[in-house]
């Protein structure tokens, strides 16, 4: 797999996916394009998905939001006769490379988790109707929604048959939100789970895997005015007109990836990536209506978006480089302030869209598995939202007074409002809150230090970064933190650092990827799954799969 | 000692499978059957409901006099749960557990996928009799109007045959599918019927006779691959169908036959020699051969279209399971695993028609509809022979097996009957060429009137040669109820 698999697409490209618009009302119609499979070897039957089939999906929800914001209900459903979604090419997942399962199904977690909270969000609610079978990932597809309509026409089913046919998981939060999100009774949920076909018609309604079913000359109608009444009972404010999100300026080449404001500069020989993020090089709009009339360009947006491909492109296209390094460059007091227009309008539809989207790409940065270390040199700008990357990394290391030669501005970090909850992580605890887990007064405490642009020193007082070093050691102390991390395992890298991240409370989120590296990843390396006799490398072969009746 | 070729008729239902004694099987069917009366009662006219039919029943699995013939009332017709006799130790004869003893018991790992090939089967049974309704007002004579209620009434106890495993060997499971069974109907827009060919209507006798030629006989070839299933009481029940099913055959095949025959005779009998003049040939009340052969080509293609995607997941499995083996597998020379095997399949590359070796097990279905094309062209065969024999120049074709299909490889491109690949446009411009028009089938409509009198048939069909049970060509083989 040497193609660079690209995460920007806008929709003059869509092969699979469809959208009408109608007022508050938007029907998205997904039509999955046979042969538009992201790769060769597989044909996408049945409205059957691989990363393609998302990258653009995540784009049309993302677009929905900063485009559309007129919408306020956006109704799922098939454009084919008799199926809604097959759920994920199986002859992709069985020909995909390890590496590339991961990461597919750790990108389709996040766009189900993206439109799946878009309600709360941004007050866009995805709502789902199925009719044809609804299979697997398509049931996962269609759990995200908030929603959920079933034709009766005696045929039409929900189901999850990966265990009894691939032995796999649903795990595309479909076992999480099944009893975390639909509350389905355990034992139910295990029957659900072990039977092929699924359950249809009054049952899925009597379980709870599907909030209504219609007799099937009724559906159709009875979709549009529930999406009516739902739009129509919705407390999203009204919006004339949405953004436009324009084209990425991107260059990649053969050492780096350069955007505007974002640099990822590639370093093969020693296994990481540095992605440079420069801060704002003007001041920030005077209102939201400049910032509106800005648009895609104003900084907190582009960054955000960059950022967001950024990590994406990493994780997808470069996969041997184990270490990301995050730095910075430019003036925090500008961060502060452009941060600090959308804070102080956070009513405002773009303001809060834009906050949100810092927070979900902050997420991906969260569930990244690769060591995530963030050095504050001098000239660094880790401040508000950036600050963030800080506490989202692994370790960070900050250089302590002024080094010799070295004329920048000393390092600083400035902690603002927003760091005290408008970027929780998906436990829904604040990085700050995490990282003081077992002193929370320590959280207090740092609210007094909100705006000060603190030094090295004062940042270590407060237990904000790992290491601050000075001119002597600085050097040496970051290339033996580099190099013992290149020396480890990328397994036990993967496994440390998850469990590290994410301490305290469990989320339906956390389970959701928890489980999913926990346990998708553990049965995806095993033979009774992806041996040469195991049933996900035998499934359309029409023999079974051979398993190892050995409980581990 | 149960009487396993005599069946048994103490209880409401005719078996051989020891119904009297397995209470809750027979307490599940009796509870099913009011249903099943309901749904065969709303179906077809009350004035036939309520005639007398010389229908043949069957009364044994002895293949020496397995049925017996007599006047009865439909609703009376005694829908029976008969098993072709054991064959004692039996193998499974293909796939991964081939060699084994058959299955007496659902084995549990392959329930769903048993369950739902007979919910599959089962779900075809009742959906002809559902598209054939009305056709008992526009029947040719009383001969064929006999035919039809006979079909009916065999598609009725098949249904049956199919919900009695069900409801034995399925559990509750199996007993909502049999409820389902009633539930779905054809055509209709709230449960269709599963197959899309059972969805499709039967507005004439000679699509009927089409439908009982190409259709059932795809249903002879599922039934034909069941009766090879390792799951014991489901290949007996087939064998047993398969009996019955020869009869639904001969009706497709005679009835374009006899239509044929009664065009050839018109034409011959006023100097027609041009088949394409059809103007002049309609006009003699009979079908010209053009419009038999676009009846040909819909019917067939829809046909195809029921043996599903030429490469096929669901099939390879339920071969290697040993659930549904392949057409006369017995008689294949192979290994009966296929584990190793190639089979030819049609596929589309770069635009063109193509074959390619895929593994064979996933190419069952492929190989089961090449076995059906054989199995259609005899019948073609004979109808030409009476084309030829009446001095008429005309033939008709099986179309190239790309030509209008939806399903498979061949729903992607537009393909004439003659095999070549074309622009949607052209083959949208062109189809009335190839398929019935809104126009042809009004013309058969309006050829679509009752003949009722024994022993007469209306103008488009010949008589028989013999008559059923071989009565006499005056037999009266529906005594109408009119009233």
């Amino acid at each position: 797999m040497t193609k660079v698999i690209d995460f920007q697409t806008d929709p003059s490209k869509y092969r699979h996916w469809k959208i009408e618009y109608d007022g508050p009302v938007a029907n998205l119609f997904m039509d999955v394009d046979e042969k538009g499979g992201l790769f060769e070897g597989y044909d996408l039957k049945l409205n059957s998905y691989d990363l393609g089939v998302d990258i653009e999906l995540a784009d049309v929800v993302q677009r929905m939001r900063f485009e559309h914001p007129e919408v306020k209900v956006v109704v799922m459903q098939s454009a084919k006769d008799k199926v809604f979604c097959a759920g994920a090419n199986i002859r992709m997942l069985g020909g995909a490379a390890h590496g590339h399962k991961v990461n597919f199904c750790k990108f389709t977690n996040e766009t189900r988790n993206s439109y799946e909270a878009a309600l709360a969000e941004s007050g866009q609610n995805y709502i789902c109707a199925i009719k044809g079978a609804c299979a697997g990932g398509g049931y996962e597809l269609a759990l995200a929604c908030n929603h959920l309509m079933l034709t009766d026409d005696s045929t039409s089913s929900v189901a999850l048959p990966e265990v009894p046919l691939l032995a796999v998981l649903p795990g595309t939060g479909g076992l999480t939100r099944v009893t975390d999100k639909r509350k389905v009774r355990r034992d139910l949920a295990d029957v659900f789970c072990s039977v092929e076909e699924g359950v249809r018609g009054k049952r899925a309604v009597e379980w709870g895997l599907v909030d209504e079913v219609f007799p099937n000359s009724k559906f159709d109608e009875a979709v549009v005015e529930r999406a009516r009444e739902m739009a129509a009972a919705s407390d999203k404010a009204d919006v004339e007109k949405g953004i436009d999100l324009t084209p990425l300026e991107r260059r990649i080449s053969e050492g780096a990836v350069t955007y505007s404001t974002v640099e990822v500069s590639l370093n093969r020989d020693e296994n990481r990536a540095r992605i440079t993020i420069d801060g704002p090089d003007a001041d920030a709009p005077a209102d939201m209506a400049a910032f509106t009339k800005v648009g895609a360009d104003a900084w907190m947006l582009r960054c955000a978006r960059e950022l967001d491909d950024a990590i994406l492109h990493l994780r997808n296209n470069e996969k041997e480089l184990g270490l990301i390094e995050f730095q910075t460059r430019g003036d925090p007091a500008r961060v502060v302030a452009h941060e600090a227009l959308l804070l102080d309008n956070s009513d405002h539809w773009l303001a809060n869209e834009v906050l949100q989207y810092w927070k979900r790409v902050l997420k991906r940065v969260d569930v990244t598995s690769r060591s995530l270390v963030a050095i504050v040199e001098h000239g660094s700008c880790f401040a508000g939202p950036l600050a963030e990357l800080l506490w989202a990394a692994d370790r960070s290391y900050m250089m302590l007074e002024e080094f010799d030669g070295d004329n920048r501005p000393l390092a600083t970090l400035t902690m603002t409002d927003g760091n005290f909850g408008t970027y929780p992580m998906g436990n829904d605890l604040t990085r700050l809150e995490a990282r003081f887990y077992g002193t929370p007064e320590q959280v207090q405490t740092l609210k007094d230090s909100i705006g000060e642009a603190l030094d090295a020193e004062g940042a270590d007082d407060l237990g904000l970064v790992t290491y601050a070093y000075d001119d002597i050691d600085w050097e040496d102390e970051v290339r033996l933190f580099m190099e013992e991390r290149a020396s480890f395992s990328p397994d036990a890298m993967t496994g440390m650092e998850a469990n590290l991240r994410f301490v305290g409370p469990e989320t339906m989120e956390t389970r959701i990827f928890g489980r999913l590296t926990a346990w998708q990843n553990w049965i995806f390396q095993r033979p009774n799954a992806v041996g040469e006799d195991g049933a996900l490398q035998r499934y359309g072969s029409g023999v079974r799969g051979k398993y190892n009746m050995e409980r581990v | 000692m149960l009487d396993l070729i005599n069946v048994s008729y103490d209880t409401q239902i005719p078996n051989n499978v020891g119904l009297s004694e397995d209470k809750k099987v027979l307490k599940a069917l009796e509870k099913w059957h009011p249903g099943y009366i309901n749904w065969w009662n709303d179906l077809i006219p009350q004035n036939f409901q309520d005639s007398m039919v010389y229908l043949r029943t069957a009364v044994s699995v002895d293949p020496k006099g397995w049925a017996k013939f007599d006047y009865v009332k439909m609703p009376e017709y005694r829908w029976g749960v008969l098993l072709a006799p054991a064959v004692e130790d039996r193998k499974i004869p293909m796939g991964e557990h081939k060699g084994e003893t058959a299955w007496q018991e659902v084995p549990g790992e392959y329930r769903n996928m048993l369950k739902r090939l007979i919910v599959i089967q089962g779900d075809t049974e009742p959906g002809s009799v559902e598209q054939q309704k009305f056709l008992g007002l526009t029947a040719p004579s009383l001969y064929d109007m006999r035919n039809l209620f006979q079909v009916n009434v065999e598609e009725g106890r098949h249904l049956w045959a199919m919900v009695y495993l069900l409801q034995k060997y399925f559990g509750r499971d199996g007993r909502e599918e049999a409820n389902e069974l009633l539930v779905r109907s054809s055509g209709s827009e709230d449960a269709p019927r599963m197959l899309g060919a059972f969805n499709e209507e039967t507005p004439d006798w000679l699509s009927f006779f089409m439908f009982t030629y190409f259709t059932d006989r795809d249903g002879k070839m599922q039934l034909e691959s069941l009766a090879q299933s390792g799951f014991d009481p489901l290949s007996r029940t087939c064998r047993f169908m398969l009996t019955e099913e020869a009869h639904h055959m001969f009706v497709g095949e005679t009835g374009v036959g006899r239509t044929i025959q009664a065009t050839l005779e018109a034409m011959n009998a006023n100097g027609i020699t041009d088949p394409y003049d059809v103007g002049k040939i309609r006009d003699l009340g009979v079908i010209d051969l053009p419009t038999i052969q676009k009846k040909l080509n819909l019917h067939y293609t829809l046909s195809l279209d029921l043996f599903g995607q030429e490469v096929s997941t669901n099939a390879a499995n339920a071969f290697n399971a040993g659930i549904k083996g392949r057409y006369m597998e017995q008689r294949i020379d192979d290994d009966h695993q296929l584990q190793n095997d190639t089979y030819p399949v049609t596929s589309i590359v770069d635009g063109q028609i193509k074959t390619e070796d895929v593994p064979a097990l996933t190419a069952i279905n492929m190989r089961l509809r090449d076995d059906y094309v054989r199995d259609a062209a005899g019948g073609v065969g004979r109808w030409n022979k009476l084309i030829a024999k009446s001095g008429i120049e005309f033939e008709l074709k099986l179309p190239h097996e790309g030509f209008h299909r939806q399903i498979g490889v061949f729903s992607t491109v537009a393909v004439d009957p003659d095999g070549a690949i074309m622009s949607s446009e052209e083959w949208m411009k062109r189809q009335d060429e190839w398929l019935p028009t809104k126009a042809d089938g009004d013309f058969i409509q309006s050829l679509m009137v009752p003949c009722y009198e024994a022993g007469k048939y209306a103008s488009w069909i010949a008589p028989p040669k013999v008559g059923i049970d071989n009565k006499p060509g005056d037999f009266e083989y529906v005594k109408l109820h009119m009233a």
